[in-house]
């Protein structure tokens, strides 16, 4: 681990069979042990077998170690302190934690560290050149496409990743493509037509 | 500084709300949306304090049990592992307020040895990972003893069934309201309808998850947590852990959704706050997913029976609500009586009203308390009376529409409703439409509307400071927290309407109990309506003090004086920037102080709303798709178009949800715990649910009366008709009445095929 320094020495490997034997067992015993504890993905591993990872992120190399285990989700926020990538249900439901693995979209709760090795990733904070946002980003500010903003980075990165497959989407392509980010606050409208104006910001056809 | 006590609130008068405004009504993007789009802004789940333990919760998972043993044995041996808190600890038995709307309950300790729902915090860890804290957790055997439970609260009052306190399932009193004679009224009648609405219960589930961070610094804590309301909850923390509130420091922030989930105290934070004292350590208590599905409030379940009475020529003689609200296992409220009391004239009224608790989590005000429940019974009403003097459902409405409380009599300072139904019809092309309708065939449309109001307080107590700094730049001290709904942004318009200070110039200290001046929660649609005329009169106060000393120093009479740009102008003449005014450099920085001014007395300020749907309807998969909406709002001035548009799209997009799709189910026969504590089972509406097609259509009634800038509450009142306006829609495309939410594919096949085989 890089940066933490108060953790215990590594005294057992916990494997993902015996971690799933240990939770299917809580839930099943008589003697019911916390059956409602199903930690997050923020969590962050400490020990388990630790493997040094190389991360590729907005074009900066990190070489990190991290517990096989470890989402990329939990290496961003938890080890490197990059919390603008959000972390929203930890199983792949909300979408919060989207990013850009070679321009295209995944839930990075649901991607481990380790898989991501070899590849492009671009997480909210590399949109952002030189102070300047962005046309995802500028759109969303325009068109106010958000309230609370906590989905926002998933939604300007679900976003990227579509307009960087289709550059001129029709609203029903924009539907299908954001409907795997979830918003409260129902900005959806908004987030619809923002889309459609980062779409003319990047082609360089907008007003 | 000097000048800042002189500077008596009100001294400046109450001003009259702006005939022109440049600023105040313009679209205009966030204050704060860079730090929104960028992922720079710092929300509590995102923090992170040096040498900071994270906290995990062993909950109970069953819905009625008793904590027989708890063996941590070998916890404390575990990796990381710091500290353990539960009921065998002191403070394990502190006592959480109930918020002040809810005057009493049953006392709510902060671990429980019986557990009245799934998801009772019993035991708490903390450890130098969130990892290890769940593994800590993990590795806590508890035994349990199960109870029999009681999940249905049409049930609660039945004999024999099993207790949630002691003194039974009431929790208060069944309440009445009466007025005139509904007997007579029914009797007057030419045409009577009767129906059982029910709707489900719902969960917040704001996209930021509870959590909070607490830190010691001697004998003060300071706590950030993501709420509605900072002296609300050092109130709260106060109270619990009897300490004076100088000692309680909260900070909130950014907030990652609420909508009433996040304004009462919850345990998870009171938990970091007494882990940090044990520790000495900064304590992070995040809750999961899945848990803040259970713990941290839902809207209660409601069955509301109605009976109403109508004369042809459209006019209410009759109304008869009877409701049963569950609140879960301590107390809250289930009523819904509002709408049916007041949202039309109606001589002959009667409301009873029976909350009970059930084996369940707590509810919590969820946005448009009550009124959702109501409006979704009563505007169904309207349209089965409608229907039954073959009126339009629009013209029913108009004719008994109220400009005065039918409960006590007061006048509303304004209404927009008749406007808000006949320019709302126009908008969405209401005749049209509803004669078009394709009402044969395995796709069937229709369209239907609803309407709503909904109350909004202002008024004290609440102290805004408004700083011009000497560069000409302003600072806004005030304890509002912005919990996604735009309130800062229209502040600092304010600000620079006033004072014509550009809004990059205009800074926002963040709701502070130990920063800002006292003020009043966000929540209740109140925001607005409280801070607004509070954010004015200190700029007019700061405005008054720099045209004094202006007038002095450029010896002319204060009342040739106007401001603008950033210079202070002399009438037909000369003008200087405020910024070369050399009592601004002498003083530093001039401070106003603004305090919102009593709601008008004998009065009551109502936000008006209309809204139009039009629905698709497989009959042979009983799908549902919502394919345009329009909402026409009367919520006074239009304080910022953009924001106002997406309070309203927002409300409607999360009432697509409670019309279609959400509902909370419980293990009835089993464990009694909620079974779809995730958002896949737990379906929010998506980009794909909600309709592009919507218009938001702003009523002004330029109300001079509810306060001083014309704004009446927009929050709650976005979400209020939505439901019902699509419950009438699908009634109009199949002739099949769907009083229960949400209306699933399953349910709609149910009740055309019921339809079919009665052979309408």
């Amino acid at each position: 681990m890089v940066k933490e320094g108060n953790h215990e020495p590594v005294h057992q490997a916990c494997t993902r069979r015996q971690f799933l034997e240990t939770s299917v067992a809580s839930v099943a015993g008589v003697v019911a042990v916390g059956a409602l504890q199903m930690p997050a993905a923020d969590t962050t591993p400490v020990h388990g077998r630790m493997s040094e990872v190389h991360l590729r992120i907005n074009g900066h190399e990190h070489k990190l170690l991290l517990e096989s285990r470890a989402t990329l989700l939990s290496a961003l926020r938890d080890v490197l302190g990059m919390t603008g990538t959000k972390l929203g249900c930890g199983r792949g439901e909300c979408g919060a934690c989207t990013l850009l693995i070679d321009d295209m979209p995944h839930y990075s709760c649901l991607t481990l560290a380790v898989e991501a090795q070899g590849h492009e990733i671009t997480t909210i904070e590399g949109l952002v050149q030189a102070g300047k946002l962005g046309p995802v980003q500028q759109a969303f500010l325009e068109h106010d496409a958000f309230q609370c903003g906590y989905c926002t980075p998933g939604q300007v990165m679900a976003a990227e990743g579509l307009l960087r497959r289709n550059t001129n989407p029709t609203i029903e392509d924009i539907r299908e493509g954001m409907c795997g980010n979830l918003c409260r606050c129902g900005a959806y409208v908004h987030i619809c037509r923002a889309v459609v104006r980062a779409a003319e910001l990047k082609r360089g056809t907008g007003p | 500084m000097k000048n800042q006590g002189d500077a008596q609130p009100g001294q400046a008068g109450v001003a009259l709300p702006w005939n022109h405004t440049s600023v105040i009504g313009n679209s205009v993007p966030r204050v704060d949306a860079y730090e929104r789009v960028t992922g720079t802004a710092l929300y509590t789940l995102d923090m992170q304090l040096p040498d900071m333990l994270h906290a995990a919760v062993v909950r109970c998972p069953f819905a009625n049990a008793i904590v027989k043993r708890i063996d941590h044995s070998e916890v404390m041996g575990m990796p990381g592992v710091r500290a353990l808190l539960s009921s065998s600890d002191p403070e394990g038995q502190l006592v959480l307020p109930y918020p002040w709307w809810v005057p009493v309950g049953p006392p709510m300790h902060l671990f429980e040895t019986r557990c009245r729902c799934a998801g009772e915090e019993v035991i708490a860890v903390a450890a130098e990972t969130a990892t290890q804290a769940w593994e800590a957790a993990r590795a806590i055997e508890v035994e349990y003893e199960e109870l029999p439970f009681l999940l249905d609260h049409e049930q609660a009052l039945a004999p024999n069934v099993p207790r949630v306190h002691d003194k039974g399932n009431l929790v208060r009193p069944e309440s009445v309201y009466k007025r005139g004679n509904v007997a007579r009224g029914f009797a007057a009648a030419d045409a009577v309808a009767e129906e059982t609405y029910r709707t489900s219960c719902l969960i917040h589930t704001p996209l930021e998850v509870h959590a909070s961070v607490a830190v010691w610094d001697g004998n003060r804590v300071t706590v950030w947590d993501g709420n509605q309301a900072v002296f609300n909850e050092q109130r709260y923390l106060a109270t619990a852990l009897n300490l004076p509130l100088s000692a309680v420091r909260v900070i909130s922030h950014y907030v990652g959704g609420s909508f009433g989930s996040k304004a009462e105290l919850s345990k998870h934070t009171l938990i970091a706050v007494v882990l940090a004292r044990k520790t000495g350590r900064p304590v992070k208590c995040a809750l999961t997913r899945e848990e803040s599905f259970q713990c941290v409030g839902n809207r209660p379940a409601n069955t509301m029976f109605v009976k109403a009475g109508i004369k042809s020529d459209g006019s209410l003689t009759a109304l008869h609500l009877r409701n049963a609200g569950s609140v879960g296992a301590y107390a809250d409220w289930a009523d819904v009586a509002g709408p049916v009391a007041g949202l039309y004239t109606c001589a002959n009224v009667l409301i009873e009203e029976t909350e009970v608790f059930v084996h369940a989590g707590k509810s919590r005000a969820f946005r448009a308390p009550g009124e959702a429940q109501g409006t979704w019974a009563l505007e169904q009403m309207m349209d089965t009376l409608a229907e039954k003097i073959s009126m339009d459902p629009i013209a029913v409405r108009l004719k008994n529409i109220a400009i005065a409380s039918q409960a006590s009599g007061r006048p509303y300072t304004s209404s927009g409703y008749r406007e808000c139904l006949l320019e709302g019809a126009r908008a969405f092309g209401w005749e049209n439409a509803r004669s078009g309708a394709k009402r044969a065939g395995v796709i069937r449309r229709g369209v239907g509307m609803a309407g709503a109001f909904w109350n909004t307080e202002g008024g004290p107590p609440t102290t805004v400071l408004v700083s011009l700094l000497a560069d000409g730049s302003a600072n806004l001290n005030m304890a509002l927290v912005d919990i996604g709904t735009g309130t800062k942004s229209v502040m600092a318009m304010i600000v620079s309407e006033e004072l014509g200070i550009p809004l990059e110039k205009i800074h926002i200290e963040d709701a502070d109990t130990g920063a800002t001046q006292f003020g009043k929660p966000t929540g209740g649609s109140h925001a607005v309506v409280v801070y607004a005329p509070a954010v004015r009169q200190a700029a007019l106060d700061v405005k008054r003090q720099l045209l004094e000393l202006a007038g002095k120093e450029l010896q002319v009479e204060v009342s040739m004086l106007a401001l603008k740009d950033g210079r202070v102008i002399v009438a037909g003449g000369q003008s200087k920037k405020i910024t070369e005014l050399k009592a601004l450099q002498e003083l530093e920085q001039i401070t106003g102080i603004g305090r919102p001014q009593p709601d008008p007395p004998g009065k009551l300020v109502m936000s008006f709303a209309a809204q139009f749907a039009e629905v698709e309807v497989n009959t042979k998969t009983g799908e549902i798709q919502v394919l345009r909406l329009v909402a026409a709002h009367d919520s006074g001035r239009v304080m910022n178009r953009l924001t106002y548009e997406s309070q309203v799209f927002g409300g409607m997009a999360m009432a697509v949800g409670f019309a279609l799709t959400e509902c909370r189910i419980m293990d009835r026969n089993q464990t009694g715990r909620m079974v779809n504590t995730n958002w896949h089972d737990y379906k929010i509406p998506t980009a794909k649910d909600v309709p592009f097609d919507q218009i938001c259509l702003p009523i002004d009634p330029q109300d001079r009366e509810c306060n001083s800038v014309g704004a009446k509450g927009l929050g709650e009142i976005g979400t209020i008709p939505t439901a019902p306006a699509i419950a009438n829609a699908i009634y109009h495309a199949t002739g099949v009445r769907m009083p229960d939410s949400p209306i699933t594919p399953m349910r709609m096949l149910r009740s055309l095929a019921a339809n079919r085989s009665q052979g309408k």
